[in-house]
């Protein structure tokens, strides 16, 4: 299995590809990536400059322009889907329908990858895209568990890419207007969800109030450590039920099932993160490296000893790839 | 104001089966609506109740002339998913709204709705889908009336809808939130959704009103409604004004709509006369202004294209 590293600097490109990336992801420095955060992504230099990095030491780049293109600005889109065919990026990563057909039509050699923010969530629909705009490889919503991946894999002809470490979207991506609705900042527009910008920390004598424009996300009791007010990890109440309603501040771990994935026909490993900093980014490549190294020679190693200072609040969960998760 | 039809949305909710069904008998007998979509967008586990009843709606809807679209699934994932949905997209008598791309498997050589849940935000996939077949998009939640102007102006020629009433879909998981709040699992989840007619509200720990949660789905705490922007959206040419169901007396509100559209009454009349037929709903609309969905916004809708009339 390709092991599919991201990242959000040069710099994390380089430490992806030294700690043994198979693959790199990176994005552009505007809205047409959906990680458009301040002091992050590539210019069309750096890019270049990464893909012969990359490529020197056996890696391939993926270049994702994964949010929906907007009204009357589609060329910005369109300039980068250009930009990607004319650089030796192995392929490019595409969620809206429209860029879709326009890589396929403009640019039939350009391998296209499906994004996850497409939610591409069975075998009907993963089949459609292949033949309309022939995608080669889909990256899975987080929303099926192993069994149903492996089913739809016996049915379609193209390859599937999962995410295996990193943070959880809860919601089928691409789908969510949460961010949007309290913020005013949405991932298919604008790139972002629950935005630094909207975010507040408030000392409440007793507690540690998160807000993120002005809704109250979390508070933490003395000595409790918060976190980062992403929407759906937020602590609400209903109906008197007071606790994390949609999921806890947790992590994607699913170190654990890479010989089940494997088992079930995916082809690319996925870990979550371009805006994470390159210490931690070399730890977790390196981790995975070993650990996808050892699956393919039918071999395991346990990785919760390394990878557990890394993740959200210590705490990690399998997500929907376990059934009992839902 | 310009002529716009107004059309009634798929209800969201797990009414029970005697509920829905009495309720569309009597959209079907009494409704002033232009055009009706049925059918269950948000969980496959009450299809099998909708399914049941189904053939009568239609019927009565048949029998009373009413135009109706099937509306399907938003998330497909399992296989009876996708053979039900087959199923709804192959038959011969209703045009059907899709609402998951999966549908686009089934849909060839056929003409459809594309409908809120599909990712539309501008006119190069308009033009896209509507070259395979799509003749009306129902817009996402979060797109701004600037954005759907511009959409419109690229690409005229299918219709445009956008929800001017009702609490707004936001999300959709592998999970189902109502089953985790009563400490079940999506599997055993008795369908306990069906307690909450209008979705279950979600509180922030301030008791801020923010969220409100339908099975796997995630929706608004507010409620959608847009009267003032009507003129200007109209104007832009926007077609259809859709009302998503809920309890109360929606017929009523239809009514007030409909008014409200042909002149007869006038915006703070429309808004003071659905604010007493849904004492429960706290109305917002910052989307359509480009603004925070959560949020009221007093300010008119300006889109360049309002002409004296």
């Amino acid at each position: 299995m390709e092991l599919v590293c991201p990242a959000g600097t040069p710099a994390a490109l380089r430490t992806a590809v030294d700690a043994g990336a198979d693959t790199v992801y990176c994005g552009f420095r505007n809205e047409t990536n959906a990680r458009n955060f301040p002091g992050l992504n590539f210019s069309t230099k750096e890019l270049h400059q990464g893909i012969d990095y990359a490529a020197a030491r056996g890696s391939k780049v993926l270049v994702a322009v994964n949010t929906f293109a907007q009204a009357g600005k589609t060329d910005l889109w369109r300039e980068a889907i250009d930009e990607v065919a004319a650089s030796n990026a192995h392929a490019i990563i595409l969620a809206d329908l429209g860029m879709l057909d326009y890589a396929a039509t403009k640019h039939p050699d350009l391998r296209a990858h499906l994004s996850v923010q497409a939610a591409a969530a069975n075998a009907d629909m993963i089949n459609y895209y292949a033949d309309e705009f022939n995608v080669k490889r889909v990256v899975l919503p987080r929303v099926l568990t192993v069994q149903e991946i492996a089913a739809i894999n016996a049915e379609i002809t193209c390859e599937t890419e999962v995410f295996i470490f990193g943070g959880l979207c809860v919601m089928a991506e691409g789908r969510c207007s949460l961010s949007s609705y309290c913020t005013g900042k949405s991932p298919n527009i604008n790139g972002v969800c629950s935005p630094p910008g909207s975010v507040k920390y408030e000392d409440r004598g007793s507690h540690l109030e998160s807000t993120l424009e002005g809704i109250t996300i979390n508070q933490y009791p003395k000595g409790e450590a918060a976190a980062y007010p992403t929407l759906c990890k937020g602590r609400f109440e209903s109906d008197g039920e007071v606790g994390y309603v949609f999921e806890d501040p947790v992590s994607l771990n699913a170190a654990h099932l890479l010989p089940q994935l494997q088992q079930a026909g995916v082809t690319a490993l996925k870990i979550e993160g371009r805006q994470r900093g390159k210490a931690y980014m070399a730890q977790v490549v390196k981790s995975f490296r070993t650990a996808v190294d050892a699956v393919a020679t039918g071999r395991s190693v346990d990785l919760d000893a390394i990878l557990a200072p890394l993740t959200e609040g210590q705490k990690t969960t399998k997500g929907s790839y376990q059934k009992t998760w839902r | 104001m310009k002529h716009t039809e107004l059309t009634l949305g798929p209800c969201l909710f797990n009414w029970s089966e005697s509920d829905w069904r009495d309720f569309y008998f009597k959209v079907a007998d009494e409704g002033d609506f232009d055009l009706v979509y049925i059918g269950e967008p948000v969980c496959s586990k009450r299809l099998p109740f909708r399914n049941k009843v189904l053939p009568d709606i239609l019927e009565r809807m048949e029998s009373a002339g009413k135009k109706v679209i099937i509306s399907t699934l938003a998330l497909v994932t399992t296989k009876a998913e996708r053979k039900n949905l087959q199923e709804q997209c192959e038959q011969d008598m209703w045009m059907v709204e899709a609402n998951d791309l999966t549908a686009l498997a089934f849909l060839k050589g056929r003409d459809y709705v594309v409908g809120p849940y599909i990712n539309i935000y501008n006119e190069a996939t308009i033009r896209s889908l509507a070259s395979r077949g799509a003749v009306r998009f129902v817009l996402p939640a979060e797109v701004p009336a600037e954005t759907t102007a511009q959409l419109i102006k690229a690409a005229p020629e299918p219709a445009y809808e956008l929800q001017v009433f009702g609490r707004l879909p936001l999300a959709l998981s592998a999970r189902c939130y109502h089953a985790r709040l009563h400490h079940l699992s999506k599997d055993s989840c008795r369908f306990v959704c069906e307690v909450d007619p209008d979705g279950r509200d979600v509180k922030s720990l301030t008791g801020q009103d923010f969220l409100a949660v339908n099975g796997i789905q995630t929706m608004s705490h507010g409620s959608q409604l847009l009267l003032d922007e009507l003129p200007a959206l109209a104007e832009a040419g926007v077609n259809a004004f859709r009302l998503s169901p809920h309890t109360g007396d929606m017929l009523a509100v239809g009514e007030t709509f409909r008014a409200f559209t042909q002149g007869n009454i006038d915006a703070s009349e429309a808004r003071a006369k659905i604010t007493e037929l849904m004492p429960n709903h706290d109305f917002v609309n910052g989307f359509i202004h480009g603004q925070p969905g959560m949020q009221q916004v007093e300010q008119a809708l300006d889109l360049g294209t309002d002409t004296p009339h």
